[in-house]
C-alpha cells in the first residue's frame, strides 16, 4: 500500500514536471504568446462585426444576441484549437527540440505525461478564453443582463475533459508519422469546426454532418455556453448538455489513452520515436 | 552511489547476482527505402544481428564501431526506446520489453546530440526532466547546482537559455541531466563526437571521475578509439550489427596480432576505420 502511494506521487510529481515544463516555455515565448493572442483578439473582432455588417446591409437581426452567439463560438472555438495545439504537440514540439527520446524513456506512465499536458492545456485554455471573452465583450459593449457565467465556465471545463480525449487521439499522429500526423490532426480539427455550431446553428447543416456533429464535444459545450450567457440557464437546466460531454469524455479519454499506447509500440517498433529537429 | 528516488523505484530495485546488462541473442531490423525498387516497396535492413554480451556491475565497456554499425541501436533497444525483433535485453535483471518501466528507472542516458528546449535555461532543463523521475522541487533545490558544479558549469551560466551554450557546455549540461537520476546503468552515445578538443577532454575527465566516484556501470559507444581505449576496461568491436569481440583492449591486440587498436579493428572488419551513412537514415522517421 505504501509503495502504491509512493508510485503515485511519484507520478503526479512527474505530471507536475510536464505543467512546469510548459510554464517555463509559455515564460521564454512570453512575446510570441501575446502576439498570438492579439492576432486571435482581431480574428474574433472580425467575426463579430460580421453581426453588424449584415444589419448594416439591411438584415433584420438583434445585433446584440447574434453578436454575442459569434462571440461565443469565437472563444469556444480558440479555448478547443489552445487544447488541440498543446495535444497535438506533445510529440512534435519534443521531435522538434530533441527531447522526444528522453521524455519517453523516464519512468513517467503515458497516462500521467498527457494528463499534465492537458492540466496546463486546460489552465492555460481557460485563462486565454477569460481574457479574450472579457476584451471582446467590453469592445462591442454587449448586454447580457441574464448570463450565468459561471455555468458556462462549468460547462466548457467539463466539456474539456471530452476535448482531451480526442485530442490525445490526434496526438498520436505525428508519433507514427511526423509530418502527415501533424496534417491529420489538423484536418480532425477542421472537422470539428465545421460541424460543431461554431458560427451557427447546427440545423443548418446537412443530415449527415448533423448526425457527426452528436460525437463532437465542442456541439454541446457550445450550446450549453450559449444557453448560460444569452438565456441565463442555470447548471441543473444543461443536463441535456452536460450528460453526453460525460459519456464523450468517459469513452474518449480511455480511447485516447489505448490508441497512444498503440502508437507509441508502432513507433518503437518501427524506429520512429527519434528527433527531426 | 546509487541513489534511488523513493519506494516507486522499489519496483526497479537490482536483483541479486544479475549482470548489469545482460544482452541475449538481440536481434533489430528496420524496413529502409529502395530507390531501385518500385514506389512504396522496402526492404529489411539488419541493424543488430543476434549480438549478445553481459557486463558486471561497476564496468565500463566501449563498443566500438563506424556510423551505421548499430551502435545506436543498441543504446535505444538497452534504454526502451525500440522494440527488438529478437532476442532478449536486461537492466539488472529487469527485460527491456516486458518490465520497461523498471528499466527506465535504472538507466539514463548521453546522446551525441544536444537534447534540449532551447529557450529554457539548463537550471529548468533539469528541473523538469528531474520531475519525470519522481524528484521533487524540494529535492533538487540543492542537488541541481551542485550536479551542475561537479560537471565544471559555471554558476552565473545556470539560467541562460540552452541556445546560448557552446556545444562543449551543452554537452556538460546533458552528463548533469543523466546524473541527476541516480542511474545504475550510464548509456554514452558517442557523448563527446562534435565538441572541441578542450571540451572533449573535459567530458572525457568527468567520465573518467564518474567511473570512480559513482557506481554506475557504463556503456560507451564511440568511434573514437583513443577514448575507448582510455575509458573502457574492455572494448567491443561491433561491425554492420554483429559484435566482432568484447575483449581488453590487450586481448583484442593479441587476438589479431596488432600493435594499436585501430589494426585490430582493421583486421577484425576488413575495413578502414572511416564513416559511412547514418544509420537512422536507415529508419522510415520521416514517413
Amino acid at each position: 500500500m505504501k509503495a502504491l502511494g509512493t508510485t503515485l506521487r511519484a507520478e503526479l510529481v512527474g505530471a507536475g514536471g510536464v505543467v512546469e515544463r510548459n510554464f517555463y516555455l509559455t515564460k521564454r515565448y512570453i512575446w510570441w504568446d501575446l502576439a498570438w493572442f492579439f492576432w486571435t483578439v482581431a480574428n474574433t473582432l472580425t467575426i463579430v462585426f460580421i453581426a453588424q455588417g449584415i444589419e448594416a446591409t439591411g438584415g433584420d437581426i438583434d445585433v446584440n444576441t447574434v453578436a454575442t452567439s459569434l462571440l461565443i463560438g469565437a472563444v469556444v472555438w480558440a479555448y478547443l484549437g489552445v487544447l488541440f495545439e498543446f495535444l497535438m504537440e506533445t510529440v512534435a514540439w519534443e521531435r522538434w527540440e530533441g527531447t522526444i527520446e528522453y521524455t519517453f524513456m523516464a519512468p513517467l506512465s503515458r497516462a500521467m505525461h498527457l494528463a499534465g499536458q492537458g492540466v496546463f492545456a486546460i489552465s492555460y485554455g481557460l485563462l486565454r478564453a477569460v481574457f479574450l471573452f472579457t476584451a471582446c465583450f467590453l469592445f462591442f459593449d454587449l448586454s447580457t443582463p441574464d448570463a450565468n457565467f459561471l455555468a458556462a465556465f462549468i460547462v466548457l471545463a467539463i466539456a474539456s475533459i471530452s476535448f482531451i480525449g480526442i485530442g490525445v487521439m490526434t496526438s498520436v499522429l505525428p508519433l507514427i508519422s511526423p509530418e502527415k500526423g501533424t496534417q491529420l490532426g489538423f484536418v480532425a480539427q477542421g472537422t470539428l469546426l465545421v460541424v460543431s455550431g461554431v458560427y451557427y446553428p447546427v440545423e443548418v447543416l446537412p443530415t449527415w454532418m448533423q448526425w457527426i456533429a452528436k460525437f463532437s464535444p465542442a456541439t454541446y459545450a457550445l450550446e450549453g455556453a450559449r444557453e448560460a450567457i444569452l438565456d441565463g440557464a442555470p447548471l441543473s437546466a444543461m443536463w441535456d448538455e452536460i450528460w453526453p460531454l460525460l459519456i464523450i469524455g468517459a469513452v474518449s479519454i480511455p480511447l485516447g489513452l489505448w490508441v497512444f499506447s498503440r502508437g507509441e509500440l508502432y513507433a518503437k517498433k518501427h524506429g520512429k520515436l527519434k528527433r527531426s529537429g | 552511489m546509487i541513489d534511488i528516488q523513493g519506494a516507486a523505484l522499489m519496483e526497479a530495485v537490482p536483483r541479486r547476482l544479475d549482470p548489469a546488462v545482460e544482452v541475449d541473442e538481440l536481434r533489430k531490423e528496420f524496413r529502409r527505402s529502395d530507390g531501385k525498387r518500385r514506389r512504396g516497396e522496402r526492404r529489411m535492413r539488419v541493424a543488430l544481428d543476434s549480438v549478445s554480451f553481459t557486463m558486471e556491475k561497476g564496468e565500463t565497456v566501449a563498443i566500438l564501431g563506424q556510423n551505421g554499425s548499430g551502435k545506436s541501436t543498441l543504446v535505444r533497444l538497452l534504454s526502451t526506446l525500440l522494440l527488438p525483433d529478437g532476442g532478449t535485453a536486461r537492466i539488472l535483471g529487469h527485460d527491456v520489453v516486458t518490465d520497461g518501466r523498471a528499466v527506465r528507472h535504472l538507466v539514463n542516458r548521453v546522446s551525441v546530440e544536444a537534447s534540449f528546449f532551447k529557450r529554457m535555461s539548463a537550471a529548468e532543463n533539469l528541473g523538469y526532466a528531474a520531475r519525470y523521475y519522481g524528484m521533487t522541487s524540494k529535492e533538487t533545490r540543492d542537488k541541481i547546482p551542485a550536479i551542475l558544479e561537479r560537471v565544471g558549469f559555471p554558476s552565473d551560466r545556470r539560467d541562460e537559455p540552452m541556445q546560448n551554450l557552446s556545444r562543449g557546455m551543452q554537452q556538460k549540461v546533458a552528463l548533469a541531466r543523466a546524473l541527476l537520476t541516480s542511474p545504475v546503468v550510464l548509456l554514452l552515445d558517442e557523448p563527446t563526437t562534435g565538441l572541441d578538443p578542450r571540451s572533449k577532454l573535459e567530458v572525457q575527465e568527468f567520465i573518467r571521475e564518474i567511473r570512480t566516484t559513482h557506481d554506475s556501470t557504463i556503456l560507451l559507444c564511440t568511434h573514437d578509439l583513443a577514448e575507448a581505449e582510455t575509458l573502457a576496461e574492455r572494448i567491443g568491436i561491433l561491425d554492420r550489427g554483429r559484435l566482432l569481440a568484447l575483449e581488453p583492449v590487450e586481448d583484442l591486440k593479441r587476438r589479431y596480432g596488432a600493435k594499436t587498436l585501430e589494426e585490430a579493428f582493421f583486421a577484425a572488419t576488413g575495413r578502414e576505420f572511416e564513416a559511412e551513412g547514418d544509420e537512422d537514415d536507415d529508419r522510415e522517421v520521416f514517413a
